[in-house]
C-alpha cells in the first residue's frame, strides 16, 4: 500500500514534467500539471495516514525511508504544489510567454519532484544531493522572466545557496567520519546509523559537524544572516514559483535541520545544538521584522515575512519538547497555506497595477472586491492574529519557550511579534484605505477564476485550522516528536 | 580506520599531495588572470586524483581507482574545458576590480589557514603518526573552505565565483579521500556528476547575465537591495 502510494507520489510530477517537455503544448502542460499536483495532494494525505498507522517503511536497501516526519513535510509540499499549479494556469498566461510555458511547467513539476524526493531520503549524503538539485532546477524558475532583475536574482540565488550548502556537505562528511570510528570504515549513512554512533563521537568533532550542517541547510532555509538570496529570489520569480519557494522549499530544508537535530539528540552536543538553532531563529525573526517595517516592494515584503516565519519554525525546533516540535510542524503547514495565499494576492495586485511597489498599489478593495478581502484577511493571519492558524502555532511555540530554558528568546520573540504585526499591517492599511490624489488605473485581467480559486482553497483551511486543532494532527505531532527526540530508528 | 596503520612513507605521500593542492589554491588566490585560475584548478584536481589512487593503493580500497579516474576526467579535463569556453565567450581576461589586491589576499589567506589549523587541532584526538595526517587533512578541508569564501567575497567576475565554488568543493573532496576512503562509492560518483550539472547551469546563467543584465561582474549587480 505505502509503496504504491510512493510510486504515484513520484510518478505524477515526473509524468507531468515529461508531458510538458514532450508535448510542447501549453494547455496540455498546464492541465497535466494541475492533475499531477492534485493527485500528489490526495496521495500525500493517504501516505501520512498510512505511515502514522503502520510506522515507517524502508525501501531500496534503506536508501528510502517513509517516516512520519517526512510524510508531514511531503503533505506541506504537495499542498503548495497543488495550489500554485492551479494559480499558475491563470497567472502564467498573463506573462505573454506562451511558447515557453511548457518549459516552465516542466521545470515546475521537476522542482516539486526534487523537493518530494528530499523528504524520503534516508541517507544524509543523498539528501544533500536532492537539496542541491532543488537549487539547480529552481534557479531557472527564478530567472524565468528573463529580465535584468530576475537574472540577477537567479545568479545571487545559485551562488549564495551553492556555497552555503557546500558547508552542509562538509558537515555531512565529518558526521560520516565521526561515525566511522564506531561503525567501521564503510557503512550506510542512514539517519539511524548516524544517531546510533553520535553519542560515541568525540564531542568537539560532533559540535563542528552539526554547526556546519546547520549553517548549510540554514542558508537554504533562509535563516538570517544567510538569508540574503531569499528576498531577491522570492520577489523576482513568477508568483506561483515564489509560493513554491516559500511554502515548500524552505520546509524541505528545515527538514534537514530537524533530521540532524534528531541525530545529535541525547548526546552532549544536543544542548548546544538547540541553543544554536534558537539563536538563528530569533536572529532571523528580528532581522526580518525590521526589514518588514521599512519595505517598499510588495513581494519583498512577503519574502521577509518568510524569513520571519522560518525563524519561528527554527525557534519551535530549538525550544524542543513535544510542544515546541508540534508547534513548529503545525506552523510549517499553516505558513505553507497562508504564505501561498499572500503570494497569490501579491501576484494579482502586481499584474493589475503593473508595479511591484507598495506605493503604486492603492484602493485594492475597489479593484478586487472578493479576492481583496481574502488577501487582507490573509495578511491579518500571517501577522499572527487570531482566529487564524498561525496564531495557534505561534502561541504553542511561545508556550514551549516559556517551559524551557530559553526565556530570553521568548521575550525577544514577543516584542518583535508586535513589531511585525504593526509593520506588516500598516503596509496593508496603506494599500487598502489610504486616500490618493491621483488613483492608479488598474487593468482588468482575464483568468480570475483560476487565480481566485487557490486563494479560497488556502484561506479556508487557515481559518478552520485556527479555530480547531484536530486531535488527529496532535497525535501525529507526538509521534513525530518522539521520532525526533529519540532519534531516527 | 586505515589511518591507524599508516606508516611514515605513506603519511608523507598523502601529506605532500594535500599540501601541494593547498598551495595551488594559493596560486588561484594570488593571480589576476582568469586562465591561471583554471590551470591551477585543473592541476589541483589531478593532484586529488593522485591522492585518491594513493589512498586506494595503500589502504586497499580498489574502488578508489575508479574515483581517481573519474576525478581526473571530470574535474581535471571536462570542467576546465567548460570554464575555458565560458571565459572565451565572455572576453574577460583578468579580474579588473578585485576588492583586495592579490598580495593582500595572500596574507589574509595565510591567516585563515592558521585559524583552520587551530580548529582542526581541536577536532582530532588520534595519536601520531595517524594524528598528523588527520590534522593536516582537516586543516586543508577547512582552509580550502575559508579560501573559497575569501575568493567569493573579494572577486567580482562570474567565472572567478564559479571557480571559488569549485575550490569549496575540492577541499571537501580532498579531505574525504583521506578521512573517509570507505564512503560508499555511489555517493562520491553522484557528487561528481552533480558538480558537472552545477557548472553547466552556471555556464547557462552566465550567458543570461550577459544578455539580460549586461554584465558578469557582481559589483554591477545591484538592482536588488534592501
Amino acid at each position: 500500500m505505502v509503496q504504491d502510494l510512493v510510486i504515484i507520489l513520484f510518478g505524477a510530477p515526473l509524468a507531468a514534467a515529461l508531458l510538458s517537455f514532450g508535448s510542447r503544448h501549453s494547455r496540455t502542460a498546464e492541465y497535466g500539471t494541475v492533475v499531477a499536483a492534485s493527485a500528489d495532494f490526495v496521495v500525500s494525505i493517504l501516505l501520512l495516514v498510512a505511515t502514522l498507522r503502520h510506522g515507517s517503511t524502508l525501501w531500496w536497501r534503506a536508501y528510502i525511508q517513509i517516516d512520519a516526519l517526512g510524510a508531514w513535510v511531503i503533505l506541506c509540499i504537495s499542498i503548495v504544489y497543488a495550489l500554485s499549479s492551479i494559480y499558475a494556469v491563470g497567472y502564467m498566461r498573463l506573462l505573454d510567454e506562451e511558447e515557453r510555458l511548457p518549459l516552465f511547467y516542466g521545470l515546475f513539476s521537476g522542482f516539486a519532484f526534487t523537493m518530494l524526493a528530499a523528504c524520503v531520503m534516508n541517507n544524509a549524503g543523498v539528501f544533500w544531493i536532492a537539496i542541491e538539485l532543488t537549487t539547480l532546477i529552481s534557479t531557472f524558475l527564478v530567472g524565468f522572466e528573463r529580465e535584468a532583475e530576475s537574472t540577477e536574482a537567479a545568479w545571487k540565488y545559485i551562488v549564495v545557496v551553492s556555497s552555503g550548502i557546500s558547508l552542509a556537505l562538509l558537515g555531512t562528511v565529518l558526521f560520516y567520519w565521526g561515525g566511522s570510528f564506531v561503525l567501521g570504515p564503510t557503512y550506510a549513512m542512514t539517519w539511524a546509523a548516524l544517531h546510533h554512533s553520535a553519542s560515541q563521537v568525540y564531542p568537539p568533532l560532533l559540535t563542528v559537524s552539526f554547526l556546519l550542517v546547520l549553517v548549510g541547510y540554514g542558508t537554504k532555509a533562509g535563516l538570517a544572516p544567510m538569508h540574503t538570496w531569499l528576498p531577491d529570489a522570492h520577489s523576482e520569480s513568477p508568483a506561483p514559483v515564489s509560493a513554491m519557494l516559500s511554502g515548500a522549499l524552505l520546509n524541505a530544508s528545515m527538514l534537514g535541520i530537524a533530521r540532524f537535530l534528531g541525530v545529535v539528540s541525547g548526546t552532549s552536543t544536543s544542548r548546544l545544538a538547540h541553543t544554536a538553532v534558537v539563536c538563528f531563529g530569533i536572529f532571523s525573526f528580528v532581522i526580518a521584522s525590521l526589514f518588514i517595517v521599512r519595505q517598499t516592494g510588495i513581494k519583498r515584503l512577503m519574502a521577509y515575512s518568510s524569513v520571519e516565519h522560518i525563524g519561528v519554525q527554527a525557534l519551535g525546533l530549538g525550544f524542543g519538547g513535544v510542544l515546541g516540535i508540534a508547534g513548529a510542524l503545525y506552523h510549517m503547514l499553516n505558513h505553507s497555506l497562508n504564505k501561498s495565499l499572500m503570494f497569490f494576492g501579491a501576484g494579482n495586485a502586481m499584474r493589475a497595477y503593473g508595479s511591484k511597489e507598495i506605493t503604486d498599489i492603492r484602493d485594492v478593495l475597489r479593484t478586487f472586491p472578493v479576492t481583496g478581502i481574502l488577501w487582507l484577511l490573509g495578511a491579518v493571519g500571517i501577522a499572527g492574529a487570531p482566529p487564524f492558524a498561525l496564531f495557534l502555532s505561534e502561541f504553542t511555540i511561545l508556550r514551549a519557550g516559556i517551559a524551557g530554558p530559553y526565556r530570553w528568546a521568548v521575550v525577544l520573540f514577543v516584542i518583535f511579534l508586535v513589531v511585525v504585526f504593526i509593520g506588516f499591517l500598516s503596509h496593508f492599511r496603506a494599500m487598502y484605505f489610504d486616500e490618493t490624489e491621483n488613483p492608479p488605473m488598474p487593468q482588468v485581467l482575464p483568468g480570475l477564476v483560476w487565480r481566485a480559486l487557490p486563494m479560497w482553497l488556502s484561506f479556508l483551511p487557515v481559518l478552520v485550522l485556527g479555530l480547531w486543532w484536530p486531535h488527529v494532527l496532535w497525535n501525529a505531532f507526538t509521534t513525530i516528536s518522539a521520532e525526533i527526540m529519540g532519534g531516527a530508528r | 580506520m586505515f589511518l591507524a596503520h599508516v606508516n611514515s612513507l605513506q603519511a608523507s605521500i598523502f601529506s605532500s599531495l594535500a599540501i601541494l593542492s593547498l598551495l595551488l589554491a594559493f596560486v588561484m588566490l594570488g593571480s589576476h588572470w582568469l586562465r591561471n585560475y583554471v590551470y591551477a584548478f585543473a592541476a589541483e584536481s589531478w593532484l586529488i586524483a593522485g591522492l585518491s589512487a594513493a589512498v586506494g593503493y595503500f589502504g586497499g580500497y580498489p574502488e578508489l581507482y575508479a574515483i581517481a579516474f573519474l576525478t581526473a576526467i571530470f574535474r581535471g579535463l571536462v570542467l576546465p574545458y567548460l570554464l575555458m569556453r565560458i571565459i572565451d565567450r565572455l572576453h574577460v581576461k583578468r579580474e579588473a576590480h578585485a576588492i583586495l589586491q592579490p598580495s593582500s589576499s595572500l596574507v589574509v589567506g595565510a591567516l585563515l589557514v592558521m585559524f583552520a589549523f587551530v580548529i582542526a587541532n581541536h577536532m582530532n584526538r588520534q595519536a601520531p603518526p595517524a594524528g598528523y595526517v588527520v590534522v593536516l587533512a582537516l586543516t586543508i578541508m577547512i582552509s580550502m573552505k575559508f579560501l573559497g569564501f575569501l575568493m567569493l567575497s573579494v572577486r567580482n567576475e562570474a567565472v572567478s565565483q564559479i571557480l571559488a565554488l569549485l575550490v569549496l568543493e575540492n577541499g571537501i573532496f580532498l579531505g574525504s579521500q583521506i578521512l573517509v576512503p570507505g564512503m560508499p562509492m555511489l555517493i562520491e560518483i553522484v557528487i561528481l556528476f552533480d558538480l558537472l550539472i552545477v557548472v553547466a547551469c552556471f555556464g547557462m546563467l552566465v550567458r543570461f547575465l550577459l544578455v539580460h543584465a549586461g554584465t558578469t561582474s557582481s559589483r554591477e549587480l545591484k538592482r536588488l537591495v534592501g
